[in-house]
């Protein structure tokens, strides 16, 4: 038997754009935000100036990232009203489109990871280390607690996104050999094992996310026949069953702010079970008649979704 | 009730053993990374900071690396830091051989900072202390060999203050004078046009970091002459004043 590739049903089913056009819009913005960027030191047209730890876009706007000023602030460093102001607009903005948005359309990681993550499933790799949810907790834990202890904004020196965006602006490439052992351990050692449990920045959009305002629904669940594609692509399988399975009689909204609203449970379900919605939207597709098509071979879906 | 404490227990094991191991792994990556930024902390003696940039610890706790003060400097003095290239990684500096600060009056740098690493007090370039020039090879120097060179002297912005030329007898040939570049840090702001311009291929003259280059008089230091002029008199009235310890003359 050969091994199910998710989202082949949706292609085949609803064509090729329909099953992959979150995914492409993604990498659409994930490149056009670096443009914005590059665009000044490669055009000499500057839309955007700075990196992504903080940034000025038309000599007006500023944006700091949320991570970087908690560093700065536990290294007892108290930042000018610009990073504040950058701050806010960050956080207002991830409130309303969905906090770990930012690791999915944004961050130039992703793809990154995206990457050994689909290896993984084409290589038939094993799951791997199987680090716990509260990690990633405890590692931002952790890097505060190093910057207070050293009274430096720590996690800079070796945070890969910050790295990937100075090499590409800056050009100091030696930074690029942590973007390497990212791949590197996203690939071989544990699976989404990097964004899914380490970083820290991650984390901090992540709380964003736990009161943000748009959210993929699972408002067809009830046409849901367990092929189990979600649970294959998604970045972070444990916020689906919530929604998608009704547990302890929840709403179809995926509330937990560990899904990065990528879209790709929405491309790769062939029954079209899930959609972008707020919140507070708690509509429920009503059941289809009868499933026309049967179940997709998976003999025992609960079982392998725990796994 | 004791049975299913019993049944429990394992459970509560494993999950006692699971966090455990998961804290014991956070906290060793916070060390690592500790340990390691520590080790970032200290900044190669020919890396200068960008005007207006705060004290050096105070500095990496402020600036997030954005790079922004790099983009705001019209001469591309400003670099940034490469990962583990002595200066912390992603923090701005300048080397004073390869292009020096040209102390614009506008400072952009400065006012590029979104975070205060650069203190937007800094208003007027001419009181920046980027570092301090310092004549580091006396026996290099053409002006300490009796030439007239002068380079460093002439294309220094604040000519006649911050370095000025001391003339004195040369020792050497007995007639002629030496012209000795003498930098004052009081009103040096360690720009770098000197180091810059230095002719020898290792030039004599170099800027050094602030916390290198000047010393600091103890605090509990009077100096007899200055306190009496600024009292006006003597301060121990009728001191005696006895004659110097000469060698002894032989009959």
């Amino acid at each position: 038997m050969t091994a199910r590739i998710p989202g082949r049903a949706a292609w085949a089913e609803h064509g090729f754009w329909s099953a992959h056009r979150y995914l492409i819009l993604r990498r659409l913005s994930q490149l056009g935000v670096l443009a914005l960027f590059l665009a000044g030191p490669l055009l000499g047209v500057w839309i955007v100036k700075g990196t992504l730890a903080a940034s000025l876009t038309l000599e007006v706007m500023p944006l700091t990232d949320p991570f970087v000023v908690a560093q700065t602030l536990v290294a007892r460093h108290w930042p000018e009203m610009t990073t504040f102001t950058g701050l806010g607009i960050v956080v207002a903005f991830y409130l309303v489109f969905g906090g770990r948005s930012y690791c999915a359309w944004v961050c130039p990681i992703n793809p990154v990871t995206d990457l050994a993550a689909w290896l993984r499933r084409r290589l038939g790799v094993e799951k791997g280390w199987a680090m716990r949810r509260e990690t990633r907790w405890l590692v931002a834990l952790a890097v505060l607690t190093a910057a207070a202890a050293t009274g430096t904004v720590a996690f800079e020196l070796i945070n890969p996104i910050t790295l990937l965006y100075r090499a590409a602006l800056f050009g100091t490439f030696a930074g690029l050999v942590v973007v390497v052992a990212v791949f590197a351990f996203d690939l071989v050692v544990a699976r989404d094992g990097w964004c899914g449990h380490l970083c820290p920045v991650g984390t901090a959009y992540g709380l964003i996310g736990k009161a943000t305002l748009l959210r993929v629904s699972a408002r067809g669940r009830e046409r849901c026949d367990d092929c189990l594609d979600c649970f294959a692509v998604c970045p972070e399988p444990h916020v689906i069953a919530p929604a998608l399975r009704a547990r302890a009689g929840g709403g179809p909204v995926i509330m937990s702010g560990d899904c990065t609203v990528c879209g790709r449970c929405i491309d790769v379900c062939p029954e079209r079970v899930f959609g972008l919605a707020h919140r507070f939207d708690t509509r429920v597709d009503a059941a289809a008649p009868s499933p026309a098509r049967p179940a997709a071979g998976q003999s025992e879906p609960a079982a392998l979704e725990k796994a | 009730m004791a049975t299913e404490t019993d049944k429990k227990a394992p459970t509560r094991r494993r999950f006692v053993q699971g966090t455990l191991r998961t804290a014991v792994g956070a906290g060793a990556c916070g060390l690592g990374l500790a340990l390691f930024s520590a080790q970032s902390r200290s900044l190669p003696a020919d890396a200068l900071r960008p005007p207006g940039a705060l004290p050096e610890d105070k500095f990496l706790s402020a600036c997030v690396r954005c790079g922004l003060c790099v983009r705001a400097c019209p001469y591309d003095t400003l670099k940034l830091a490469d990962l583990a290239a002595g200066a912390a990684g992603g923090t701005p500096y300048f080397r004073a051989r390869k292009i020096p600060c040209e102390m614009c009056d506008d400072i952009p740098c400065v006012k590029a900072c979104p975070t205060g690493a650069l203190d937007k007090g800094l208003t007027d370039i001419s009181l920046s202390r980027m570092g301090v020039a310092v004549i580091v090879s006396r026996d290099t120097c053409l002006n300490l060999q009796g030439l007239r060179c002068d380079v460093c002297y002439r294309v220094c912005p604040a000519i006649d203050k911050a370095i000025t030329l001391d003339q004195t007898h040369n020792r050497r040939t007995g007639k002629h004078a030496v012209f000795e570049p003498v930098v004052h840090p009081d009103a040096c702001t360690g720009c770098g046009k000197c180091e810059k311009s230095c002719v020898l291929t290792e030039a004599a003259i170099k800027v050094l970091p602030v916390a290198l280059a000047v010393g600091h008089q103890d605090v509990h230091y009077r100096r007899g002459w200055e306190e009496k002029s600024k009292a006006g008199r003597e301060l121990v009235p009728g001191i005696i004043d006895l004659p110097d310890r000469l060698p002894e003359l032989k009959p």
